[in-house]
């Protein structure tokens, strides 16, 4: 970190404005009992985490947070919010000792970690030195695709990247099968709603990919 | 819908979700360019949908996406992604390796491009399809969001 203090006070406070206030939003979350408000201030905490992400030029890891994070989690975690109830239990006061032990240590160890980072950008820091700064010079004659990033995941660990699509497709198979696919409960409500408003439709179980709008 | 509670919700999500989508596509197809690729624009285009289906409840957003389409959207995705390699391998290149795809010297980069759109476009439909699949599985047992839950 002592990279960013020297180079420019204004980034350094920057960078302080957006951990106080992923501070305050994480302090908030743990103090909290009401779900619905959790799941928006965890939205909260991770849009702030995209905009620093920003601020310390990692865009496309900003981006891929701001979608997953605020969107694609809030969204699913509502959606599971309206399966339970609406509130969290308070736990007991001695129940608190073994997590909050747990997280100082954690927190210790990471704090003690960071007096060996490099600083934000240092051109021999393993990050940039190594095969980082090799993808940078060949890229362009390789691949001829102006950003990096994509043929790094594309083309140079394009197998890491089937990796993860499979993966994903496992969670969502997964998931399926472990919840139902979901139109179980609502398949009948809405063939007898399409029988009932559509009578030129007489059998529609699943109804057409359509555009126009149901509602 | 019974409750008119959500008007102003719902108009204004009515205007935004065509602008989400268009904006799913943009990071799509700029991703050689620009920050994105399919990954985010999958989860973009699934965030679409299921702002509908908060908004305009989850029967409405089943009959436009219907989830038997989301779960061949994700397999097909993957295929997708996993067909470019096997087309690699047909045509005499290692498994991936989009140089091989259009038989061309070092240099040139035209399979790299066609490469990477293909396997993109792979990861956006099994991303989204995978998403909105997950977001079916827990929203299908609430069929309507009531208003104390807002």
């Amino acid at each position: 970190m002592h990279g960013t203090l020297a180079g420019d006070i204004g980034i350094a406070l920057v960078n302080v404005f957006f951990l106080a206030v992923l501070f305050a939003a994480a302090i908030a979350i743990a103090r909290m009992r009401s779900l619905f408000a959790i799941v928006m201030l965890a939205g909260i905490y991770s849009l702030v985490s995209a905009a620093w992400y920003v601020a310390v030029d990692a865009v496309d890891v900003a981006f891929t947070e701001a979608a997953v994070g605020a969107g694609m989690s809030t969204a699913v975690l509502l959606g599971a919010m309206l399966l339970t109830s609406r509130t969290a239990k308070p736990e007991k006061l001695f129940s608190r000792v073994g997590p909050m032990l747990v997280c100082v240590m954690t927190g210790a160890a990471l704090i003690y970690a960071t007096v060996d980072l490099p600083g934000l950008g240092d051109p021999n820091s393993p990050v940039n030195s190594g095969v980082g700064y090799t993808y940078l010079q060949i890229n362009w004659h390789d691949t001829g695709i102006p950003n990096v990033v994509t043929p790094v995941l594309g083309s140079y660990r394009g197998f890491d990247t089937l990796g993860e699509t499979t993966v994903v497709f496992a969670a969502g198979l997964a998931v399926a099968l472990l919840l139902g696919f979901g139109e179980r409960s609502l398949a009948e409500m809405i063939r007898k709603e399409d029988r009932t408003s559509l009578r030129q439709k007489p059998k529609a179980p699943e109804a057409p990919a359509t555009d126009e709008d149901p509602a | 819908m019974k409750s008119d509670h959500h008007v102003i919700l719902r108009v204004v999500a009515k205007g935004l979700i065509p602008i989400i989508a268009l904006f799913a596509f943009y990071v799509q197809f700029h991703g050689d360019f620009g920050p994105g690729g399919g990954f985010q624009a999958g989860v973009i285009i699934a965030v679409a949908v299921i702002l509908y289906a908060l908004v305009f409840g989850v029967p409405a957003a089943m009959r436009a996406v219907p989830p038997v389409f989301t779960r061949s959207l994700a397999a097909i995705g993957v295929m997708i992604y996993a067909g470019v390699g096997f087309w690699a391998l047909l045509q005499g290149g290692n498994y991936l390796e989009y140089q091989a795809l259009f038989h061309e010297a070092p240099g040139e980069h035209h399979g790299q491009h066609i490469g990477i759109l293909v396997i993109e476009l792979g990861v956006l439909c099994g991303v989204s399809g995978a998403m909105l699949t997950i977001f079916y599985a827990f929203a299908g047992r609430v069929a309507e969001i009531r208003d104390e839950d807002w």
